[in-house]
C-alpha cells in the first residue's frame, strides 16, 4: 500500500486579548460562520481547592452560582438563557470551574449581563442551599452509587496515587461533608475565589470586536475588583514503589483495572509533558494501536482498553500534579495482574524497540483531527481558549495544538515510555460483586 | 454588597438573524444510494453517515454484525484498516438502531477520495475473518453483560417491552447465549442478503465542494450492488394504558421513573405544537417538571422530557432518576404537571420563552459540521431535506396558546400514559399503590 502521510492543518482563530481594570482576563474570539455565540466564564478553583471536611464543596458551589444572585431570582437565569434561545451549563475540574452559555449570536448582551451579575454576587440563602444539597445528592448516586463502575476510576485512583488532601479527596464529596455545609461556608468561599482577578471571560463566534469590548466593559466594568488568592503548590513526591488497591463493586460484572503515573507539569514543562499525550494515543487509540492490538487481539486479556492524560481526561486543561492514565475492562474471571504485566511489557517494548514505520504519523494525524472537531464548536473554542488563558496566558494555543502534538518525535515518546515503570505505578483493580 | 445597589434591567435581545441554510447538493446514484453533500469549511475536516434500512434482522447477527463489519477484507486486515483511516486522520464506526445499519467517521477533508475508498471495500468485501469474530463475539457478549447491569438499560428494556408488545421495537439487545451461537457464515450471508446501497443514505459535511465530493462519492460508491432484500417494520401499536410496572431491583437507592405517552413524527401537522407542549412540561431545564422536581423539591439531577423518532412510529419519554424515599412524591408531581398542561392554557410567556428555545437551538444545531451530519442523517431518515428546518421553523412561530392546548390534551393527558418504575421494591410498592394500580415484575434480562 503506498504510504501516505496526511499534512497536518492548522486552523488560526484570531484572537484579542485584555484586562479590566477589576483584573477580569477576557479572550475574544470572533468567527461569523454561523450566527451563534459562545460565552465562558472560568474561575480559578476546582476540587484541589476544597477545605478539609467540606468534600465537594467545589462543585456545590457551582450549583449555587446558578441560584439567583444580584438582580436575579431563583430560576431566572435558566429561563433568560433557554428563552433567548441558548443553552447553558457549568462544570468543576480540579484545577477551574466554568460555566458557559452557547446563544444564537443577537443574545450576546444578555448573557454578558448574566454572568456578570452572578460574578457580582449570588443569592446564597438557606433554602436554596439545602435544595441544591439535595439535588447533588441525587447526581451523585445516578452517577456513582447507583450504578456498576460509578466514579471509576476518576474517584476511585487519585487516593492510591496521591497522599495529600487536595489530590486525594473524593471530588463529589461524602454525604456528610455536604449536608454540614453552611451559607456561611459559601459566601467564605465565593469571597475568597470568585473574585473578577481570579476568572476569565471568553466570547466566541459571531462577535465584532469592538462592539463586544464595549458591551464587556458596560457589564463587567463595575463589577468590584478583588484580586486573585495564593494558589497554593499543590505538588507532592512521586511514587517510589509500586501501589496496589483493589475494592468490591456490588453492582459490577465484571473486573476492571486502571493505572495512572505522574508526569510531567504539564504547564512549567509542556515541551516535556506533550510526548505522555502522544503516548497514550499510541497505545490506545482504535484497532491499530499497541495495547488494543495486544491485550484485546491477541491476548484477550481485556474487552476494552482506554489511555488518557489527568482522571479527567482533561489533557491541556490541568495543572501540576497530575497523570497518564490506562484503564481497561476484563472478560469474565479477567485477571488485572495479568494486565498490568502485559503494560509492563508493551513500555518496554516501545521505549526499547521504538515505533513502527508510520505508526507515529497517523496517530498524530487522528489527533489533529480530534482538537480541530471539538474547537469547530464556538463553545469547545470559548472553554479551551479561558482555560489556556487562565493556566499559561496564552489562549492562541488552541490552534498550535495539532502542529505542536504533530512534532513530537519517536525519540520523544520512547522516552516517554521507559519512564512509565512499574515502581512509580498506582494501580486500582475493580472486584465484581455481581450484583444485578 | 451594597444595599442601595440599583437594579439593573436585562437587556433586550438584538435583531434576530436570519436562519441561513449551507450550501448541498445531492444524488441519487444508479445503484439507489442517495448521496448528500452539505458545505461547511469552518475547520478543514470532512463528517460521514451512511445509514442503510436495518429493520427486521435477527438481532444477535445484526449486532455482531455491527461489531466486525470493519474487521477485514480481502486485501486488508482489521488492523490496516484502521491505519489507513488514521493516516488522513480519520476514523470509522459502526452502530445499530431497529431501523437501520449506520456507518460515522470523521477524517481531514483532504482524505475524503481514501475514506470513501476504504468505506466501499468494506461495504462490499467484508470477510468476517473467524478469528477476529470470535474476539468480537466475545467483546459483544461481555458488553451486554455491563449494560444489563446499568440500572438506566434495565428501565428501558422493562419499558420497550411494556410499549411495544410484540412489536419488533420491543427488544433491542440480543441474549448473550444468541450471541455466542452467531458463526462468521451467517454474518457473511446476512451482509450479502442486506447491506446494500438501494434505499441507503451517504451524508458527508465539511470542507468541501459539493458537486467534488458527488463525483468522488459516485466513484467510490457506483459500484456497490444495488438489489437488496427489504423488510417493512410494522407501525407501533398505540400505547395501551394499564397498571404501573414496577421492576423490583432490591438495593437500589434510586427510582428510575419511566412515563411513556403517544407522539408523532417529525411530518405530522401536530409535531411542532407538541415539541413546544412537550418543551413547556418538561423538555428543557425552564419547563415546569425540571422546576418542579428538581430547583423545588430536589427530588431530582437530571430529569427530562424527549420525543423519540423511529421509522415505525414515534413515543415520547419523560425520565427521572429520583431518590428511593421520595418515588411516589415525584410520580405525583410528574402526572400533576401533564394533567394541568393537557388541562389548562399555558401562559403566553411560557409558549414564547419555549418558542424561542426552539428556534434557537436550530440554529445551534446546524453551527457544527458533527450537528449538521447527525441532522442532515436523520432527516433524510424520514424522508426529509435540510429545508426542512427553514419550514419547521416557519411552523414553530404560529403555534398559538390554543394549539398547545390542544395537542397538550391529545397527547400529555396522564391518562394516556404508560408508566414503568425500576427501584427497590420492598421500599416504593406500598406508595405507589396509593397512586395506580401496580404490577411488580423482576428485572428482565
Amino acid at each position: 500500500m503506498p504510504t501516505r502521510r496526511a499534512r497536518i492543518p492548522a486552523t488560526r482563530y484570531p484572537v484579542e486579548r485584555f484586562t479590566l481594570d477589576n483584573g477580569l482576563r477576557v479572550v475574544l474570539t470572533p468567527d461569523r460562520s454561523a450566527p451563534v455565540i459562545g460565552v465562558a466564564v472560568v474561575y480559578d478553583v476546582g476540587i484541589r481547592s476544597e477545605p478539609q471536611g467540606r468534600t465537594g464543596f467545589a462543585h456545590l458551589f457551582e450549583h449555587l452560582m446558578f441560584q439567583g444572585s444580584e438582580n436575579l431570582e431563583k430560576l431566572a437565569h435558566f429561563r433568560h438563557v433557554q428563552g433567548a434561545g441558548g443553552t447553558f451549563n457549568g462544570s468543576t475540574h480540579l484545577d477551574y470551574t466554568d460555566y458557559f452559555e452557547t446563544l444564537p449570536s443577537n443574545a450576546l448582551e444578555r448573557a454578558l449581563f448574566l454572568e456578570a451579575d452572578r460574578m457580582r454576587g449570588p443569592r446564597l440563602t438557606e433554602e436554596n442551599l439545602r435544595n441544591q444539597v439535595d439535588v447533588v445528592k441525587e447526581e451523585i448516586r445516578v452517577n456513582v452509587l447507583n450504578r456498576p463502575y460509578g466514579g471509576f476510576p476518576w474517584l476511585t485512583l487519585p487516593p492510591v496515587l496521591f497522599d495529600t488532601f487536595p489530590n486525594a479527596h473524593d471530588g463529589y464529596g461524602s454525604f456528610d461533608d455536604l449536608e454540614s455545609a453552611t451559607v456561611a461556608d459559601a459566601a467564605d468561599f465565593f469571597r475568597r475565589y470568585y473574585a473578577s482577578g481570579n476568572a476569565v471571560l471568553a466570547v466566541s463566534g459571531d462577535i465584532d470586536t469592538a462592539e463586544a469590548v464595549t458591551l464587556i466593559e458596560r457589564h463587567f466594568g463595575d463589577v468590584p475588583a478583588r484580586p486573585a488568592p495564593d494558589r497554593p503548590d499543590f505538588d507532592e513526591p512521586d511514587l517510589t514503589a509500586e501501589r496496589r488497591s483493589a475494592y468490591t463493586d456490588q453492582l459490577a460484572p465484571l473486573p476492571a483495572v486502571a493505572a495512572a503515573w505522574r508526569v510531567p507539569d504539564p504547564i512549567d514543562d509542556f515541551a516535556a509533558y506533550l510526548p505522555y499525550v502522544v503516548l497514550a494515543e499510541v497505545l490506545t487509540d482504535g484497532d491499530a494501536s499497541r495495547l488494543v492490538g495486544r491485550l484485546v487481539h491477541r491476548d484477550r486479556a481485556v474487552t476494552s482498553i482506554g489511555g488518557y492524560l489527568g482522571v479527567m481526561g482533561d489533557p491541556f486543561d490541568v495543572r501540576d500534579p497530575t497523570a497518564l492514565v490506562v484503564q481497561a475492562h476484563l472478560p469474565p474471571g479477567g485477571d488485572a495482574d495479568k494486565v498490568l504485566r502485559v503494560l509492563d511489557e508493551e513500555l518496554d517494548r516501545l521505549a526499547q524497540g521504538g515505533l513502527e514505520d508510520g505508526e507515529l504519523a497517523r496517530t498524530q494525524a487522528r489527533m489533529a483531527t480530534h482538537l480541530l472537531r471539538e474547537t469547530d464548536a464556538v463553545l469547545g473554542r470559548a472553554l479551551r481558549m479561558a482555560v489556556l488563558e487562565q493556566q499559561r496566558g496564552e489562549p492562541g494555543l488552541l490552534g498550535e495544538l495539532p502542529s505542536l502534538l504533530g512534532a513530537v518525535t519517536e525519540e520523544q515518546v520512547r522516552a516517554a515510555a521507559a519512564t512509565l515503570r512499574p515502581e512509580r505505578r498506582a494501580s486500582v483493580e475493580v472486584i465484581p460483586g455481581g450484583g444485578r | 454588597m451594597s444595599a442601595t445597589a440599583q437594579r439593573r434591567p436585562l437587556p433586550p435581545l438584538g435583531p434576530t438573524r436570519r436562519l441561513k441554510l449551507p450550501r448541498q447538493a445531492e444524488r441519487t446514484l444508479a445503484n439507489g444510494l442517495t448521496v448528500i453533500v452539505v458545505r461547511r469549511p469552518a475547520v478543514p475536516l470532512v463528517e460521514l453517515r451512511l445509514w442503510m434500512p436495518f429493520g427486521r434482522v435477527n438481532l444477535a447477527r445484526s449486532h455482531l454484525l455491527t461489531q466486525t463489519l470493519l474487521s477485514g477484507t480481502e486485501t486488508m486486515s482489521s488492523v490496516q484498516i484502521a491505519a489507513e483511516l488514521q493516516k488522513i486522520g480519520g476514523g470509522l464506526s459502526a452502530g445499530l438502531d431497529p431501523d437501520r445499519l449506520m456507518l460515522s467517521g470523521t477524517g481531514l477533508a483532504t482524505g475524503l477520495d481514501r475514506m470513501l475508498e476504504i468505506l466501499a471495500e468494506v461495504l462490499t468485501g467484508a470477510t468476517y475473518p473467524t478469528d477476529w469474530v470470535g474476539v468480537e463475539r466475545d467483546r459483544l457478549v461481555d458488553g451486554i453483560e455491563v449494560a444489563r447491569s446499568q440500572p438506566a438499560h434495565q428501565a428501558r428494556t422493562a419499558l420497550l417491552r411494556r410499549i411495544f408488545g410484540k412489536h419488533p421495537y420491543a427488544t433491542q439487545t440480543p441474549e448473550p447465549e444468541q450471541v455466542r451461537a452467531v458463526r462468521p457464515a451467517a454474518l457473511r450471508s446476512l451482509h450479502a442478503q442486506r447491506v446494500h446501497p438501494a434505499g441507503a443514505v451517504l451524508v458527508l459535511v465539511g470542507d468541501l465542494r459539493p458537486e467534488r465530493a458527488l463525483d468522488a462519492a459516485e466513484k467510490a460508491l457506483g459500484d456497490w450492488s444495488g438489489a437488496g432484500h427489504e423488510a417493512r417494520v410494522p407501525p407501533i401499536p398505540p400505547l395501551a394504558p394499564g397498571p404501573l410496572l414496577l421492576v423490583d431491583r432490591p438495593g437500589s437507592v434510586q427510582s428510575s421513573m419511566r412515563v411513556a405517552l403517544p407522539a408523532v413524527p417529525r411530518t405530522h401537522p401536530d409535531h411542532a405544537a407538541l415539541q413546544l407542549a412537550n418543551l413547556i412540561f418538561g423538555g428543557y431545564f425552564s419547563s415546569r417538571w425540571v422546576e418542579n422536581i428538581r430547583e423545588d423539591k430536589g427530588y431530582t439531577y437530571g430529569p427530562h422530557s424527549l420525543i423519540e423518532h423511529s421509522v415505525s412510529g414515534s413515543v415520547l419519554v419523560a425520565a427521572a432518576e429520583v431518590a428511593t424515599e421520595v418515588t411516589a412524591p415525584a410520580l405525583v408531581e410528574t402526572i400533576y404537571e401533564l394533567g394541568r398542561i393537557a388541562t389548562v392554557p399555558p401562559d403566553a410567556d411560557e409558549l414564547e420563552q419555549a418558542r424561542q428555545y426552539a428556534l434557537g437551538t436550530l440554529q445551534l444545531g446546524i453551527s457544527t459540521q458533527a450537528g449538521l451530519a447527525s441532522l442532515v442523517s436523520a432527516y433524510a431518515g424520514n424522508g426529509l431535506r435540510l429545508d426542512y428546518l427553514a419550514e419547521h421553523a416557519a411552523r414553530l412561530t404560529k403555534v398559538s396558546v390554543d394549539d398547545i392546548t390542544e395537542v397538550a390534551a391529545r397527547y400529555l393527558a396522564p391518562a394516556r400514559a404508560v408508566t414503568v418504575v425500576l427501584g427497590d421494591a420492598e421500599r416504593v410498592a406500598a406508595s405507589l399503590a396509593t397512586l395506580a394500580p401496580i404490577e411488580t415484575a423482576p428485572v428482565p434480562c
